[in-house]
């Protein structure tokens, strides 16, 4: 039998760290031919195309707001259209010296026929159907009640047949509605984050079953938790990357149909929704947590699997 | 029982049970010196594999104390204990080979969890393929290799980071007579360079193969040392052979 060859007791080198492409080897990667980037990818999808629809809400609602929340409308409730339209521009000429107002604007006779056109029809006989005067005032900073009641008292000797209204007021429903879709949102975001922990927890899981007698094997040989957690870390990382990858271009693939068809709606209130870089760069960043939450996972996992090992 | 901060492995009155069951081993109290070489047989149950266990590191005794390389492990926090097992070559009796790795990355898998550079590690691992006869299966998964081929990889795995003890548990189980010699004066050979080592086996036949080894015995999960040899060996260093 010939002399064994001379090799360095490894011992001498410390407990250096065993990484790089020769260590992920040790966990065989079934990658998209197994379940896992394709649960992650699916849940990613949905978790993008919820998180979209929430931000889009929000920013609609918050638009919808900004732009409600200083105007208010006066209407000339007066049957005999000279008198609506004196007290129209008595109206105008008072308000334009009020401070805080920023602008009135009346609007116009044409406007309103147009406005009114789908229900009174074209040429509507304003002498049988009376229609209130309109005039959209802007007032710096939010339409409060003592601040609609001022105007009231102000126009009182003017115009007496004014009736004020908060522009907002007119759609607190709708605004209720849209807080209810965005906590929907939010709580569709949550569960869908909690249904891919739990998925990658499982897939963690099943990884570390199937490959148990490697990871025996490794934690014999001296390797460290750290070493032995890093394989498996990478491995479903590298799976929810590739999940992440996929479900990222699904999520954006629906959020762009739905945001051309509400587009094409030319609804100014739909308008509002859009999204902004600021939104793209959330929507982005959730593959990036679903990888940072696999690789935390699946690294709690692992280290208390091997915790059980002497 | 004293030891010395030379001694490789220092059991004393150690006991092993599995849950709330009766011992498997008791009062086990034994010294293993540095180039040693060391037999443990016994019959099958007779507790062979729950020892070499302990001697691995993949198992706390529920009692006694075991120190290795002078330092006491039974209290040891578990992040000392990767260092201690670097220090370890284990034939493992079902060699626990992995599967779907070459017998080369086999065999340099205690190097690479080391941390050994990629290319510090080509010659030495060609090196102990051929040492063991297989530098033309080096590509070959363990699923194609013979009985006798896996256990060499097994053996070139356990070596291949100089350890300073081997622990072989029944190596010779699975492969024929002629097989069996060979895999012994690889052992033989590896003892001469300093490393204690421990074959388990049954094989009443290897025993007298190895003339300056010595035996220990198990017997229903007690070590048989009637002599006293094993706890107290005359002119202490000079049983079992030593290194050259």
């Amino acid at each position: 039998m010939k002399k064994p060859p001379a090799t360095t007791p490894v011992t001498r080198r410390g407990l250096a760290r065993f990484k790089g492409e020769k260590a992920s080897e040790l966990v065989p990667q079934a990658r998209l031919s197994g379940p896992m980037p394709w649960v992650i990818a699916i849940m990613i999808a949905l978790t993008v195309i919820a998180a979209g629809g929430g931000l889009a809400l929000n920013n609609l609602a918050g638009a919808a707001r900004a732009e409600l929340a200083g105007g208010a409308t006066v209407q000339i409730m007066e049957a005999d259209p000279s008198e609506r339209a004196r007290q129209a521009a008595a109206t105008v000429d008072v308000l334009v010296d009020i401070d805080g107002v920023a602008s009135v604007r009346l609007v116009p006779e044409e406007e309103l026929d147009a406005l009114l056109e789908p229900w009174l029809g074209v040429g509507a006989d304003n002498e049988a159907v009376p229609v209130p005067a309109l005039i959209d005032v802007r007032m710096s900073g939010p339409v409060t009640e003592e601040r609609l009641d001022r105007l009231k008292v102000v126009l009182a000797d003017a115009a007496p047949a004014a009736r004020i209204d908060a522009q907002a007021s007119w759609l607190g429903p709708v605004f209720e509605a849209i807080t209810s879709l965005q906590w929907l949102a939010i709580g569709l975001v949550v569960l869908l984050a909690l249904t891919s922990a739990a998925a990658v927890w499982l897939a963690a899981r099943s990884a570390l079953g199937s490959n148990s007698e490697t990871i025996e094997i490794v934690h014999l040989l001296g390797g460290t938790d750290s070493q032995i957690a890093r394989i498996f870390q990478r491995s479903i990382a590298v799976d929810a990357a590739v999940g992440g990858a996929v479900g990222l271009a699904l999520g954006l693939a629906a959020i762009m149909v739905m945001g051309d068809r509400f587009a094409a709606l030319g609804s100014g209130m739909v308008a509002g929704g859009g999204l902004g870089w600021i939104d793209w760069v959330l929507i982005v960043a959730i593959p990036l947590v679903g990888v940072l939450l696999a690789m935390l996972t699946a690294r709690i996992t692992v280290l208390a699997a091997l915790r059980r090992m002497l | 029982m004293s030891g010395a901060e030379g001694d490789v492995v220092q059991f004393d009155n150690v006991g092993l049970r599995y849950g709330s069951g009766k011992e498997v081993l008791s009062d086990v109290s034994f010294t293993l010196y540095p180039g040693s070489f060391y037999f443990l047989t016994g019959a099958s149950g007779a507790g062979k594999t729950s020892l070499l266990k302990m001697l691995y590191l993949a198992q706390r005794p529920s009692r006694g104390m075991i120190r290795m390389f002078g330092t006491e492990i039974i209290t040891m926090p578990r992040t000392r204990l990767p260092g201690f097992r670097r220090r370890l070559g284990v034939v493992f009796q079902d060699f626990r080979l992995v599967e779907h790795l070459s017998a080369f990355d086999n065999v340099a898998l205690p190097l690479r969890v080391s941390g050994v550079p990629e290319a510090d590690l080509r010659k030495p691992v060609a090196d102990m393929l051929d040492w063991v006869g297989l530098t033309h299966r080096a590509d070959a998964r363990p699923a194609t290799l013979s009985g006798g081929e896996q256990q060499r990889v097994a053996i070139a795995r356990a070596v291949i980071g100089r350890p300073e003890l081997l622990v072989a548990d029944e190596p010779t189980g699975n492969v024929d007579p002629d097989m069996a010699l060979k895999l012994l004066r690889l052992f033989e050979s590896l003892n001469r360079l300093g490393t204690t080592v421990v074959v388990a086996t049954h094989d009443v036949h290897l025993l007298k193969k190895v003339p300056d080894s010595m035996i220990m015995r198990l017997d229903k999960g007690r070590l048989s040392d009637p002599t006293g040899m094993l706890r107290y060996p005359p002119g202490r260093g000079s049983v079992g052979r030593r290194p050259t």
